[in-house]
């Protein structure tokens, strides 16, 4: 074993690696997780983000817990992590299953499918505004067309739809994510699968239901880990589309966060909303993993 | 034969209606963008416009939008050029040297894609405060870096894992140090998932919202972003200009994508393959 003694100090194992690593420690420590400690601190504060901060222990806690609007918002991300799972993740299988098909359009299909994933949220928000917009929107506009005028709603103004309208354009957005990754997988599936199905005479209900969905599932299960982080820190398209409105029937934690912290000014309560977003979201996914990864163990018992 | 052509009907019809779906709105944003302002509240919202009107093109660019334009050009170019260095560095030494700390590095890192960027805006609105750089340019760089660290190096340490190791071993034989390994042999191997790296980074920065939303507040500071989002509470009743301005916006991003499809493609989808 050679002594590391004749090397400059630089060129040392343990300092080289020190070196490389830090600039993205630094950025990461900064900006990402001291932030963590920092924010669950401010929320034992009273403060409007300039002024002096006030130590009130937990009482922005305790308001939390008493907090309508707080229970509202997490029962809305509730609402919204199901249906994006129950919705995004279907039709993100069915566009898959039809652009990996010998379908004929299927690569000027990918093409187009593909668009509505590359807007900024803002830019959807602002497009959906003009679809959902009561008078001359195209949503109305289109059912009066079509002679069902009785089903026309204001869909942004009404707090019983405007939750269900903004999640329509949410999935609208995330459809084509879906697809890609499960173009991706299926991808993966091995012809000679599908050709011993056709020998043995499968119709294509079985095969889906017998191969395909089983060999599919470990993507399933990780995109609808994604599904529902995503949703419950979910906060872009709802700012701009419904700013959480009217009257908070599509407010979420993320908006409610912002709203107390940079509208109200109420930095620590805003903190302790978010300290409550990341714990909840922590905590549900580490379940969701769990039961994910027992329900493989069975899996792999069977087999 | 019959059930045959019935079933292709079915898929005929659910690919047609997709596209409409997908693909309406984008031709509403279109055809809308050219049409007169009273034109648009007479006529039926899909007709046709009766003469291309390109004011309001000329309206949105006289109202500043190649100063947001630029702006966002700006910060994600440099952005992106930051994690690709700081992200490269050290996905070289997460996944080609071995030292004890190396999954831990690793762990902290990939748990970092669960983080709520909300838990971060107040510390971070903070910190930008105290370091005078709010409401400027800089102010977004730090964030936008360290909140694409995670997939970048998820996907660097992914692909530099399975660069042979001989290729380094010939290097270190010849005298060869880390840095000029990393960038003589370990870089110039990675340019795809290089690529990768930044095309997804680059699109993610380019439509951000929130910290563009906390962080900047001066009109000559903003994004693309923030400037869309003010367009639209000050125009809100035109509705052709507004159309106008989101047909410029996505301009961009739709150009790389036709002109660079499957990279586009691979990068948007690597971000969600982790185990």
């Amino acid at each position: 074993m050679k002594g590391l003694d004749h090397l400059p100090w630089y060129r040392r194992p343990g300092v080289t690696i020190s070196l490389f690593l830090a600039p993205a420690l630094f950025f990461f420590a900064l900006y990402v997780l001291a932030p963590i400690p920092v924010s669950f601190y401010y929320s034992l504060f009273r403060w409007d983000g300039i002024g002096e901060r006030v130590f009130i222990g937990f009482q922005n806690w305790r308001e939390l817990t008493q907090d309508p609007i707080f229970w509202r918002a997490l029962k809305n991300n509730v609402t919204l992590v199901v249906i994006s799972i129950l919705v995004q993740l279907p039709m993100g299988i069915a566009l898959a299953l039809l652009l990996t098909s010998r379908f004929r359009w299927r690569k000027l299909l990918k093409t187009i499918y593909v668009l509505p994933y590359l807007m900024s949220a803002v830019a959807i928000g602002m497009l959906w505004r003009y679809i959902y917009e009561p008078t001359f929107g195209l949503l109305n506009m289109f059912l009066e067309a079509i002679g069902r005028s009785n089903w026309i709603l204001d869909w942004l103004g009404d707090p019983k739809v405007v939750l269900y309208s903004v999640i329509n354009a949410i999935n609208w957005q995330f459809i084509p994510f879906y697809m890609l990754l499960f173009m991706a997988a299926l991808v993966g599936i091995p012809d000679e699968l599908y050709e011993a199905a056709k020998i043995d005479g499968a119709s294509a209900w079985k095969v889906f239901w017998t191969i395909t969905l089983p060999l599919l599932w470990p993507t399933v299960t990780n995109a609808a880990i994604l599904s529902l982080v995503g949703s419950l820190k979910y906060f872009d398209l709802i700012h701009v589309l419904s700013g959480g409105g009217p009257s908070h029937a599509s407010e979420l934690m993320a908006t409610y966060m912002y709203k107390r912290s940079f509208q109200h000014f109420r930095m620590g309560y805003g903190s302790t909303v978010a300290v409550a977003l990341f714990t909840i979201g922590f905590v549900l996914s580490m379940v969701f993993l769990r039961a994910t990864r027992c329900r493989e163990y069975e899996g792999g018992g069977k087999r | 034969m019959i059930q045959k052509s019935l079933k292709h009907l079915g898929l005929y019809i659910f690919a047609a209606a997709w596209f409409l779906i997908s693909f309406y709105p984008f031709v509403f944003m279109v055809i809308t963008s050219l049409k007169g302002r009273m034109e648009f509240l007479i006529k039926p919202v899909w007709a046709f416009p009766e003469q291309f009107l390109y004011t309001n093109y000329i309206r949105v660019i006289e109202g500043g939008f190649f100063r947001f334009f630029f702006n966002s050009v700006s910060v994600s170019v440099i952005s992106v050029s930051i994690i690709i260095l700081v992200s490269s560095l050290a996905s070289y030494i997460i996944s080609r040297v071995r030292f004890r700390l190396s999954s831990l590095v690793y762990g902290v890192f990939v748990a970092g894609m669960m983080i709520p960027i909300h838990i971060t805006l107040i510390p971070v609105y903070n910190l930008t405060r105290a370091l005078g750089i709010y409401d400027s340019l800089a102010a977004l760089v730090g964030p936008y870096v360290a909140f694409s660290l995670p997939i970048s190096v998820f996907v660097l340490v992914g692909f530099m894992r399975d660069i042979p190791l001989e290729l380094e071993e010939a290097a270190v034989m010849d005298g060869a140090s880390r840095m000029q390994i990393y960038t003589k042999v370990v870089m110039p191997l990675s340019k795809p998932a290089l690529s990768t790296v930044a095309i997804y980074s680059f699109i993610l920065l380019w439509n951000e919202f929130i910290y563009a939303l906390v962080l900047l507040t001066s009109k000559h500071n903003w994004n693309l972003t923030m400037g869309l989002w003010n367009f639209h509470g000050q125009y809100s009743i035109d509705i052709p200009l507004i159309m106008a301005t989101l047909t410029l916006a996505a301009l961009p991003l739709i150009l790389i994508y036709f002109f660079l499809q499957e990279q586009v493609i691979r990068g948007m989808t690597t971000g969600a393959l982790k185990g």
